[in-house]
């Protein structure tokens, strides 16, 4: 039997004396509530304070981040306020995690501006996280209706149209961040860039932090990596690209130098996630408009995304850059130096690359997401990954993924070209194993180390790296395991 | 130079039997193989001449190595490229690209740097066997 105080309260005069209720008595908990197809959902991790009701918690969640605020406000009577009020449905406990609950809240569209990642995160996220009645709280997933996917541009290219623009097909693409970060001059820059296109990579990149410093302006960068650019496609008879970094302190200067990458040629610019989604969108207009390929650095995202108790999970930061329409996100490696377990993993690339999402919840997908014909979003994993997990690579991350080994081509020890092509040898040798139906997960290194026989640079680089594992436990893992279905 | 197009390029080259297990993959994932030659592999030459339509109703490799066999027959002094097409929806686009014949000596490219204002450089590639050519001609 419920208490009074937590259902909510149908008399008007009583609802709206002036004072302080439950958000459940306000109306914010309606266990009964079907989701509508158009409505955005939303599915929160809480952890409540002691003592605190996880259904009242919820509903606050769902007040707050909607239409209340502490206490009743007569104004409310001004607007349909039934309609505009977020509606909290579903409270589950977290498995085998005490304390925890799965929230689940139903927003209207019409609390939503069409098109604008600011507006819908100034909501979901704007205000809630901090709030004192829960000890954390974590976005876990989205359910975005294809009635609000249909306002947003997606991505700039997409993958189908990048693979066409650089007629690479049926492999994945290979890339290197140029290293040492900081420090480079502009011309010992455009070396390192032009080694490694040279030597067989599809894509050199900027760091994050890689901007306009003392040691190497703009302007120096990009005329540098674009003669490097241009001499390694000459040599190679490939479409190379460089991510120039536009990330700057203005939209105008960014602006201003992303024409410069399109003056000189270049088929793709990249951005951090720190410029915000504003910048981020329109980055993306920008780069629909000039035929440009737009990646996107996830700089900042693990102050947020990694603990599981408190923050936005990387899977709705995904969903949300697919919309804002970037073309490449950093999305984990599974087997590199930075956080990824490899359900999580496979549950971002699903978001990144599917037509249709369905859920699963072995992959942290809580709702089911059809795309609406947004383009797909190329994925990118880097961080710690070298040629001799080339098979583990492929197996977890397919074929429409950006690989980057950058200390596996810079550090290589015969020289840039020669990790570049030591990288290439890999990848090719275990698409072409794989697609000849070879059980690539148990042979990958035997077929590496057969292809190493005629092929210097790549032994020597399973030689170099040959131990070098990061075997750590995730801290983003997902909750829900297989169960043995009854047969 | 060699150049270094398509999916198998930093291998050895393909031998028909390498070549048949490729287009048995495409034939199992359902995507139509296609021939196609040129003298020209500038990298944005994305037209090279059709050897016939992509076959779509093939189901068996060797009627594709025997395309293959004719192909190069008739065109042994051109790069040939076996491609598979794919018509699922939010794809409709090539999942495979490899080049399966290359001309007995390749000549690549002449990058061509023409000097701007403000330090910019505004680079042509050239293929060196189209430039020949097209002085033969004229």
């Amino acid at each position: 039997m419920n208490k009074p105080v937590d259902i909510k309260i149908t008399d008007m005069k009583e609802r709206y004396k002036s004072g302080v209720l439950k958000y459940k008595q306000m109306g914010y908990w309606e266990p009964d509530y079907e989701p509508k197809d158009t409505d955005v959902l939303a599915v929160f991790r809480l952890t409540p304070q002691d003592g605190v009701d996880p259904e009242e918690a919820a509903a606050a969640v769902a007040g707050e981040s909607s239409t209340a605020t502490w206490t009743v406000v007569w104004t409310d009577r001004l607007t349909d306020s039934e309609y505009y009020r977020a509606k909290a449905y579903k409270v589950e406990p977290v498995p085998g995690t005490p304390g925890q609950y799965f929230a689940y809240i139903a927003y209207d569209l019409d609390l939503f501006e069409e098109g604008s990642i600011s507006n819908l995160t100034a909501s979901i996220i704007g205000n809630v996280f901090g709030f004192k009645p829960l000890k954390a709280l974590r976005l876990e997933d989205m359910r975005m209706p294809a009635h609000y996917l249909k306002t947003f541009q997606g991505p700039a290219t997409g993958i189908v149209v990048e693979r066409e623009r650089m007629n690479v097909y049926g492999r994945p693409l290979l890339g290197a961040t140029m290293k040492p970060k900081l420090g480079l001059s502009g011309r010992n820059y455009g070396r390192v860039v032009y080694e490694a296109l040279k030597g067989g990579l599809d894509f050199t990149k900027d760091d994050e932090n890689i901007n306009s410093q003392p040691f190497m302006h703009w302007r120096d960068r990009f005329l540098y990596c674009m003669e490097a650019v241009n001499k390694a496609q000459a040599e190679t008879g490939e479409i190379k690209g460089t991510y120039l970094n536009v990330t700057a302190a203005t939209m105008e200067d960014m602006y201003e130098r992303a024409e410069f990458a399109k003056s000189l040629g270049s088929i793709v610019i990249m951005i951090d996630l720190v410029i915000g989604y504003t910048a981020i969108q329109s980055m993306a207009k920008w780069c629909r408009r000039n035929d440009m390929i737009l990646h996107l650095h996830r700089a900042g995202h693990s102050t947020y995304t990694r603990q599981k108790n408190h923050g936005v999970s990387f899977r709705v930061i995904a969903k949300w850059m697919r919309m804002a329409g970037v073309d490449h996100i950093h999305a984990g490696t599974v087997v590199g130096k930075l956080e990824g377990d490899p359900n999580v993993i496979k549950g971002i690339y699903d978001i990144c690359r599917e037509n249709n999402v369905p859920k699963n919840l072995q992959h942290g997908i809580f709702f089911d997401q059809p795309w609406a014909s947004l383009k797909k979003l190329m994925p990118v994993a880097s961080g710690g990954i070298h040629a001799g997990q080339m098979h583990q690579l492929l197996t977890y991350l397919g074929d429409d993924v950006v690989m980057q080994f950058g200390g596996g081509t810079i550090g290589h020890p015969m020289g840039i070209q020669a990790g570049a092509i030591a990288n290439r040898v890999a990848l090719e040798t275990m698409v072409k194993a794989r697609n000849e139906g070879r059980d690539i997960w148990n042979e990958g290194p035997e077929i590496l180390s057969q292809a190493a026989r005629w092929c210097q640079p790549l032994r020597a680089a399973l030689d170099t790296w040959k131990d070098v594992t990061f075997d750590y436990a995730s801290t983003d893992s997902v909750d829900f395991v297989p169960t043995p279905s009854v047969a | 130079m060699k150049i270094t197009q398509g999916q198998f390029s930093f291998l050895p080259d393909l031998t028909d039997a390498e070549i048949k297990l490729q287009v048995q993959y495409a034939l199992n994932n359902g995507w139509a193989v296609a021939l196609e030659f040129t003298n020209d592999p500038h990298p944005r030459n994305s037209y090279w001449a059709m050897w016939g339509h992509p076959m779509f109703d093939l189901a068996d490799p060797a009627g594709v190595m025997m395309e293959l066999d004719a192909c190069r027959k008739a065109h042994a002094d051109c790069y040939i490229r076996l491609l598979a097409f794919d018509n699922v929806k939010g794809w409709e686009s090539i999942r495979m690209s490899f080049i399966v014949n290359r001309p007995a000596q390749e000549f690549g490219f002449e990058l061509i740097r023409q000097e701007g204002e403000g330090r910019q450089i505004h680079y042509t590639l050239r293929s060196v066997t189209t430039a020949a050519i097209a002085a033969r001609q004229f």
